[in-house]
């Protein structure tokens, strides 16, 4: 390969981020993500207060100078929490979707190459799985490992699980019969090679796609378990936990609650907004102008768990 | 199409199984001892081996299983630890709570979804379409939890017009016959009762309603941008046919159905999925139910709520699924 001359996935990389930039909106999605992100990278480097040691006598205060959002109940500087919270939110969201892409993967992936008992039994679970609302089972899951912030990325994480199980069984399905695999296997190449390295990377388009809106939900759940009390816990500043712990200020200090959720919706919707966009893009069986399959396995596609509510 | 039904129900019946072998383990994975919480902080080691032994727990495992599988079967969910009182019971009172919220936020949802997603279509890439479109994006990605409080905020302090919390009194007063407060009151002819329960209903209604608005609105408009461009939309055109008549009776008719499908799958989530929404608003219902269950250790309550949920959104989805069937005359089952 010459000097200059990018590889074949950078190209493709190349070509679907400028398709991402093209249209306004998801251009919108990319320029929130990439302020995230560095709020995330520099936040909690930034010359800010401590966003969790106590300053009782300034507790309530309104946004000043001082405090360019006020401080809480606690007297902590609401925008210094709001800042570190930005890299636990991100995390949480990249750690619950990664146990739901690695394990759902997993599952697609033997389910739909072995087929029989195999498939049978692994979407049977996934069926009993998608059987519990998104939250509730979320909730329950907490409950069995105790509210904390890692045991919400896991409950997150499992609520993921079997939609991604489901998309690459799909992809699977698919490729399975194609000539190329069939070659494959015809010159004995090992089960293990033809599962991860031929099938599999055709079905990270659709998981990325999937991936990226689950993203979205998996940091809208994590922020709602914290909300209730079932994740992260004081003092961590998470954005969810702000807004569950400022609730009872929302009458004399709704400052305490307006960045938070505000910085919730714009990441979510950064996400949202990049996960449509790549649908699009890399996927034009799942794009809304060429639409073919049912509506049931749209809906699934676009939204692990929007009842979250 | 009868023969599909009966299948669907028969599929249900492993689920379901495996649904409640699933929520038995959960609650018997849940740390803490069930019996010692149900006796109390101080209670003799007597009292707890007895506690022990009436909720089976001195069993072995599958015994415990199948048992509690035969006190289901027969309608028998247990007492609550927290109340003692019978699980049916609770259900009796708070099902309802939840599935008068889930009604409304679902009514508030296609009333304002379907028109709004109906009107983008209209013109794709218009600014009518690109207004709504981006309030639908900012819907689906909206936390209600702060929706809820930022409503709250508004109407408590600003416009002190609606009521923030609770059911208001109409709940325990009127008599009731379907649960469903707002009836209720209608029914016994109370109209000052069913107004104010109104009212309660409306602002938890609302929240709970704006993402299956905004999901609704995305899906009407893409199923009906993509039935524009089909022939027979092209037909009706060049028969002189009026847009409005081409867009209602023509393409949203078909392109309703996916959005129909959309609409069943929200309502079965949001009948067990409005656990943040009933918690901001004090609403009676069984999300709310279950989430102080699981602070709790409410073993009997937490395994009848979630078998609970689990078959009230098997059952929705069911219905949804057998409504799509019947409706769309592409769809041949046997």
């Amino acid at each position: 390969m010459n000097q200059g001359t990018p590889s074949r996935p950078a190209l493709r990389l190349r070509r679907v981020f400028s398709r991402l930039w093209q249209r306004p909106s998801s251009r919108l999605g990319l320029v929130l993500l990439a302020v995230f992100v560095a709020l995330a990278a520099v936040g909690p480097q930034l010359p800010l207060e401590d966003p969790v040691a106590q300053n009782l006598p300034a507790r309530l205060q309104a946004p000043s100078a001082a405090h360019w959002l006020g401080t809480d109940e606690f007297g902590r500087d609401v925008f210094a929490r709001l800042l570190h919270g930005t890299r636990v939110s991100l995390a949480v969201g990249f750690v619950a979707v990664g146990i739901g892409v690695v394990f759902g993967g997993l599952v697609g992936l033997a389910t739909g190459y072995f087929g029989g008992w195999v498939d049978g039994v692994g979407m049977r679970a996934m069926d009993i799985l998608l059987a519990f609302p998104g939250v509730l089972l979320a909730v329950v899951v907490v409950a069995i490992l105790g509210p904390s912030l890692s045991n919400a990325m896991i409950a997150v994480g499992v609520v993921g699980v079997p939609h991604y199980a489901r998309i690459v069984r799909a992809s699977v399905l698919t490729v399975r019969a194609l000539p190329f695999v069939e070659t494959e296997r015809a010159l004995g190449s090992p089960e293990g090679r033809i599962l991860f390295r031929t099938i599999l990377p055709h079905c990270l388009p659709p998981l990325l796609v999937q991936s990226s809106l689950g993203l979205a939900t998996a940091i809208l759940d994590a922020a709602g378990l914290s909300f209730l009390g079932l994740g992260a816990q004081p003092p961590t500043p998470e954005w969810g936990a702000m807004l569950g712990h400022g609730r009872e200020y929302v009458i004399h200090a709704p400052w305490i609650l307006i960045a938070p959720g505000a910085a919730i919706l714009l990441t979510v919707l950064g996400f949202n907004l990049v996960g449509d966009a790549l649908r699009d893009a890399l996927d034009p069986r799942l794009s809304s102008s060429f639409r073919t399959e049912s509506p049931r396995a749209r809906s699934v596609a676009g939204s692990p768990s929007k009842e979250l509510a | 199409m009868l023969g599909y039904v009966v299948r669907r129900i028969a599929w249900l019946a492993p689920t379901l199984f495996g649904v409640s072998l699933v929520t038995f383990f959960f609650v018997h994975w849940m740390p803490g001892d069930p019996a010692e919480i149900l006796a109390g902080e101080h209670a003799s080691p007597t009292l707890i081996a007895e506690i022990r032994h009436e909720l089976r727990l001195d069993r072995p495992l599958p015994e415990q299983y199948v048992r509690y599988l035969g006190d289901v079967a027969r309608g028998d969910l247990g007492r609550s630890a927290k109340t003692h009182e019978d699980v049916r019971d609770e259900i009796r009172r708070y099902f309802p709570a939840t599935a008068e919220l889930a009604l409304a936020a679902m009514t508030i949802a296609i009333a304002i979804g379907v028109p709004a997603g109906l009107v983008a279509a209209r013109r794709p890439g218009g600014w009518v379409d690109a207004t709504a479109t981006s309030i639908a994006s900012v819907g689906v990605s909206m936390p209600v939890f702060w929706l809820g409080l930022l409503l709250m905020y508004a109407l408590a302090v600003h416009w002190p017009i609606l009521p923030v919390s609770g059911r208001g009194f109409a709940a325990s007063e009127i008599e009731s016959r379907t649960g469903l407060v707002v009836l209720d009151a209608l029914l016994a002819r109370d109209f000052s009762a069913a107004a104010e329960s109104a009212r309660h209903l409306v602002l938890p209604a609302l929240v709970l309603g704006t993402v299956p608005m905004a999901v609704l609105a995305r899906m009407t408009r893409s199923s009906v941008v993509e039935a524009l461009g089909q022939d027979y939309v092209r037909t009706a055109r060049a028969k002189g046919l009026r847009e409005s008549t081409v867009l209602l009776r023509h393409a949203a008719r078909n392109g309703i159905l996916p959005t129909l499908t959309v609409a069943g799958l929200q309502f079965g989530a949001l009948l067990g999925g409005a656990i943040l929404t009933e918690t901001i608003f004090a609403w009676p219902g069984v999300g709310r139910w279950i989430v102080l269950a699981v602070e709790a250790r409410d073993v009997r309550v937490l395994q009848a709520g979630v078998l609970l949920i689990a078959l009230s959104f098997a059952l929705v989805n069911l219905l949804t699924d057998v409504l799509y069937a019947a409706l769309d005359p592409r769809i041949k089952l046997r």
